[in-house]
């Protein structure tokens, strides 16, 4: 693993470098009331994810790394700190506010595909292009992915690999800006998880998506320009890959 | 055996315990009305039959114009008659001191020795009559309360135009006055009509009838023809102006007491039917979606070696406590709903005692049902889930299956946007059951239009019968008929300012083998007060030839216009005659003929006479006009309309409040149920579907359209169908109703449809609020995760 270990502390140092940035977070820390016990699920954490980068996340179950995602993609608010997404404080949106930011700016890819049952791959991706501002056209969204020709199919009609290529077809046809990603490949086996990571490196490489991806399998670190280590609700330590293998190349 | 599933039982219970409540609540509802219905119905019945058996109710009944005492042997010896009881029965009217107008009423020859035979009085206050008691009467309990009568009282009485002094001695009940309704009324009204009873000496007396009698009741063997005894009665009575003879089905008052029974059956059985399967369907939605979410845990317990029935058993507990609250809710709201309807019944129907029957076995139906319809509604559900092997039902549920349905291929989805596209697919696929939920929401509009139509008919009854049909002020009829001069004299009184003559003939009407007793009316030609209709509701002119007949006698007849009609007179020369039909007319009330009265007069070949009158006055002067008529002796009936119409509203605004009142909140419980649980379920199984589209960026108010765009199809479809099924109930109503007696018009008007439609769309948006909280409440972040 020939990684770049760089400490968090470099960023936010003059203007330029935060243009550049899709998310900055600052002392985020959340805390979650389950029952009557309090639960650390961040505990302060700082990060830079500059714009354009494919980036993963790792960290065992319960490291804060989905908390992380939850909050940036604007679903949850942290219960102190601050985290920016290009100079908006994203913890001072009120809900209203969060919807459009969602729904203009945020692609969503969810292990469980979630895709509506009663619509076809190519109306489940319509459904988002009708809200947004900027949308590729449907069509051009799932050949990206390489389903064309299951466009009219039903989501009970597609394979898991194929329903979760509609639901990347569905986050990039709004083009946003960002994708996030929990655990995308980890209802998928090997050969179908790889098809589906290369839709999203192509995303990423063609139209400058950032991407955050959280998974837990490591091997996938190594197609990221950057990988971030959560442990106990911090961030451990944040890797960059100066080369980076294609999906095909690494082994699960 | 299984003590910590019991345990799961009542959690998954709580947990979905709004959905639980609201199917009690309308199996409670369902289980309420048939206590009520069942439970008057039996105390109503059982309390009828003892009254009649104990108070030897006769079977067949006539009156005839004058016989002797004598002739009563030959009655006695018709084969297959037990008992015969002959009496005095006359016309009175009376002058009450609190009333301006007079009050009418009858009075019934009391045996000097012993008790009646037949018909005997139930005394409740004060005492019989002494033999041969003069001056002195009983007085039936309804008037007797009406007027705050005290024993001892004097009551003026006009009989046979003479007018006497009376003493009230007791109150009593008959048996053939559960009932009291004035002849030709269309409601009791107990202060303006009383039955009394008077020593027969002393009323043999006072109306010229010594040694005679007018009236006869019989009792016949249990096995008898009765059709051949009245006509065997009809023969003896022919020669002393007997009118025809009649049986216990048109006996005025056991008429109105079978005709209520037979709509308690009917109303029983329908209202329980109509909440019970509601609380199935929902009963059935519910489990359904229990088993859905706990598909993986019945795999589990399957796994570790509980048996299907142990699982089966399982769930069927969960409707048990749900059923067994029901239950307990309908039981206790329909014995106390029962006590007070039964309350009411005693307003108008007048027996010793009528007491609210806690009757066992209709409670062990109604529980029974109910039951049966929760077992029913689970057992459905449970077939499918319990036959899984357990590895697959571990396994989480593939996505629901959609394929190109119909409406894909006519292409109906290309206007659609694509959250309607969800809707109307979601519809389409669920289609049975989204109809099911609209058949069930069409309930409770069925169950409102249903319970809201009788005061639109009534309304409608009210407004032709005293608007159109009967215009005047007063009507008045005489003990006997009498020259027409005699409408001279009623004109003359200060304040008529119009009267109308018209004459009453009892008849036999015959066509082929049909004939009806009855009474035909004669009018002038083109009356301006007491007047027919046709079926348009226009005033039809009385030809010089020819009777008209109203449409349910012409029913009875089998005839139509142009046809002869055979007309046996029952008093005075007796003539027979052929009449031609010219015309039917429309009547809410008895089974009317009319002829134009010069032609009756002719036809009777008698000189003018009328019976009675129709009187327009100037309101000034009611006062001293009903002064006036109060003391013309030979006036045995009077009747103020706008009295007549002020009672029918009373008793209709009163009954129907409170049966509207009861069937609102029915209807309610139903509409509510349904919407409730139906959105509560697609909100169930469609939260993560819901949860995942506000993380696309839908805002709350398109993923609410999404839910409820759902069910306001569902509530819209649910809206026309319940106003037919309404429609069809209230047919159902009204024909079951329908009778010589009484007909009510089939009349619904849009302002109940209006009601209707808005009570169930308010249930309906109050379901919508409560759903709503907790789409507010969506996870979002659990749509982020894996399936559970």
């Amino acid at each position: 693993m020939s990684a770049n270990n760089e400490s968090v502390q470099s960023v936010g140092h003059g203007q330029s470098s935060t243009q550049k940035l899709s998310y900055s977070a600052r002392a985020l820390t959340k805390i979650y009331l389950s029952g009557e016990t309090q639960v650390h699920a961040l505990r302060g954490v700082d990060i830079d994810i500059p714009r354009g980068e494919f980036v993963v996340m790792l960290g065992p179950s319960g490291s804060g790394k989905s908390t992380f995602l939850n909050i940036i993609g604007g679903l949850d608010k942290p219960t102190k700190g601050e985290v920016f997404y290009k100079n908006r404080n994203l913890s001072l949106l009120s809900s209203r506010e969060l919807t459009l930011y969602r729904r203009d700016s945020i692609g969503f890819v969810f292990q469980a595909y979630n895709l509506v049952p009663s619509l076809t791959a190519l109306e489940n991706v319509t459904l988002v292009t009708e809200i947004s501002d900027n949308p590729m056209d449907p069509r051009a969204a799932l050949e990206i992915v390489g389903l064309e020709q299951r466009a009219n199919h039903f989501p009970s009609q597609l394979s898991g690999g194929e329903q979760q290529r509609v639901a990347i077809a569905r986050a990039l046809a709004k083009q946003p800006e960002v994708l996030l990603c929990d655990e995308p490949t980890g209802a998928l086996d090997s050969e179908t998880g790889a098809l589906v990571l290369e839709a999203l490196l192509a995303v990423n490489r063609d139209f400058n998506t950032t991407c955050v991806i959280i998974t837990h399998n490591a091997s996938i670190a190594k197609l990221a320009h950057r990988v971030i280590y959560f442990a106990d609700g911090k961030v451990s330590r944040v890797e960059l890959n100066e080369s980076r293998l294609s999906p095909f190349q690494v082994s699960w | 055996m299984i003590g910590t599933l019991n345990q799961k039982l009542l959690r998954d219970i709580w947990k979905i315990k709004g959905q639980m409540l609201a199917i009690s609540m309308v199996m409670a509802a369902g289980i309420a009305v048939f206590i009520i219905m069942f439970g008057v119905l039996d105390s109503l019945k059982l309390t009828k039959d003892t009254y009649y058996d104990r108070y030897q109710f006769a079977d067949v009944f006539a009156s005839l114009k004058r016989a002797p005492n004598s002739l009563v042997k030959q009655i006695e010896e018709i084969p297959d008659v037990a008992l015969v009881q002959d009496r005095v029965v006359f016309g009175v009217t009376l002058q009450m001191p609190e009333m301006i107008e007079p009050a009418t009423g009858l009075i019934i020859s009391y045996p000097d020795h012993g008790e009646p035979l037949l018909n005997k009085v139930y005394l409740r206050h004060g005492r019989l009559l002494f033999p041969n008691e003069t001056d002195a009467i009983l007085v039936d309990e309804s008037f007797f309360k009406a007027h705050g009568l005290e024993l001892g009282d004097k009551v003026s009485v006009i009989m046979n135009g003479l007018k006497r002094k009376l003493t009230v001695v007791g109150a009593v009940l008959s048996p053939e006055y559960v009932y009291t309704i004035a002849p030709g009324a269309m409601m009791p009204d107990a202060k303006r009509y009383g039955v009394f009873f008077m020593s027969r000496r002393s009323l043999e007396a006072a109306v010229n009838m010594k040694g005679a009698f007018n009236d006869l009741s019989v009792k016949v063997d249990p096995s008898a023809d009765t059709i051949q005894i009245k006509s065997s009665i009809d023969q003896v009575l022919k020669n002393y102006g007997g009118l025809m003879a009649y049986d216990r089905k048109e006996q005025i008052s056991n008429f109105f007491v079978e005709n209520e029974l037979k709509q308690l059956n009917a109303l029983g059985w329908l209202a329980p039917i109509i909440f019970l399967s509601v609380a199935a369907f929902l009963v059935n939605v519910v489990m359904s979606r229990q088993i859905a979410t706990q598909r993986e845990q019945i795999g589990m317990l399957k796994a570790i070696g509980y048996s299907d029935l142990d699982i089966s058993l399982h769930f069927l507990k969960m409707v048990i406590v749900v059923s067994t609250l029901g239950a307990l809710i309908g039981l206790v709201l329909g014995s106390w709903m029962g006590s007070g309807m039964t309350a009411m019944y005693t307003e108008f129907f007048h027996f010793p005692i009528l007491k609210y029957s806690f009757s066992i076995e209709v409670m062990i139906i109604a529980v029974f049902s109910c039951f049966i319809a929760a077992v029913v509604g689970t057992l459905v559900a449970i077939n499918n889930a319990v036959k899984l092997p357990p590895a697959e039902a571990m396994r989480p549920e593939s996505p629901p299956v959609f394929k190109r349905g119909l409406l894909d291929r006519l292409k109906f989805y290309s206007w659609l946007s694509h959250l309607s596209k969800i809707i109307v697919r979601q519809l389409e696929r669920r289609f049975t059951r989204a109809l099911l939920s609209s058949i069930g929401m069409g309930c409770a509009s069925a169950v409102l239009v249903f319970s809201l139509f009788m005061k639109d008919s009534m309304d409608y009854l009210l407004e032709v019968q005293y608007e159109v049909i009967q215009r005047e002020d007063i009507n008045i009829s005489f003990i006997e008929p009498r020259s027409t001069r005699a409408l001279e004299e009623l004109k003359a009184l200060p304040g008529v300012l119009q009267a109308e003559p018209l004459r009453q003939v009892p008849v036999k009407l015959r066509f082929n083998q049909y004939y009806k007793k009855g009474v035909i009316t004669g009018l002038s030609s083109e009356p301006q007060l007491s007047r027919v209709v046709n079926k348009k509701l226009m005033p039809v002119r009385l030809p010089e030839r020819g009777i008209l007949l109203n449409s349910k006698l012409a029913e009875i007849l089998n005839i139509q216009i142009g046809n002869q009609v055979t007309v046996e007179v029952l008093e005075g020369k007796r003539q027979q005659l052929q009449v031609p039909v010219v015309n039917i007319v429309e009547e809410f009330i008895g089974t009317g003929a009319y002829m134009n009265l010069t032609a009756l007069n002719q036809l009777l070949d008698e000189p003018p006479k009328m019976s009675g009158a129709a009187l327009l006055i100037d309101q000034k002067y009611a006062g001293v006009i009903f002064n006036r008529l109060k003391s013309i002796p030979q006036i045995v009936g009077l009747n103020i309309v706008s009295v007549l119409k002020q009672i029918f509203d009373d008793i209709m605004a009163e009954n129907l409040l409170k049966m509207v009142t009861t069937n609102i909140l029915f209807a309610c419980i139903i509409s509510f149920g349904v919407i409730y649980n139906t959105a509560r379920i697609a909100l169930s199984e469609r939260g993560r579907e819901l949860a995942s589209l506000r993380v696309l960026g839908l805002t709350r108010r398109e993923v609410a359209y999404l839910l409820f765009g759902e069910l306001s199809i569902i509530t819209l479809v649910s809206l026309p169908l319940g106003c037919l099924i309404g429609i069809g109930l209230a047919h159902g109503m009204v024909n079951s109703m329908e009778s010589e007696i009484f007909r009510i018009p089939m009349v619904v008007n849009r302002d109940t449809f209006g009601y209707a439609i808005t009570i169930v769309l308010f249930c309906a948006l109050l379901s919508f609020y409560m759903v709503w909280q907790q789409v507010e409440k969506i996870d979002l972040v659990s749509a982020q995760k894996g399936v559970e």
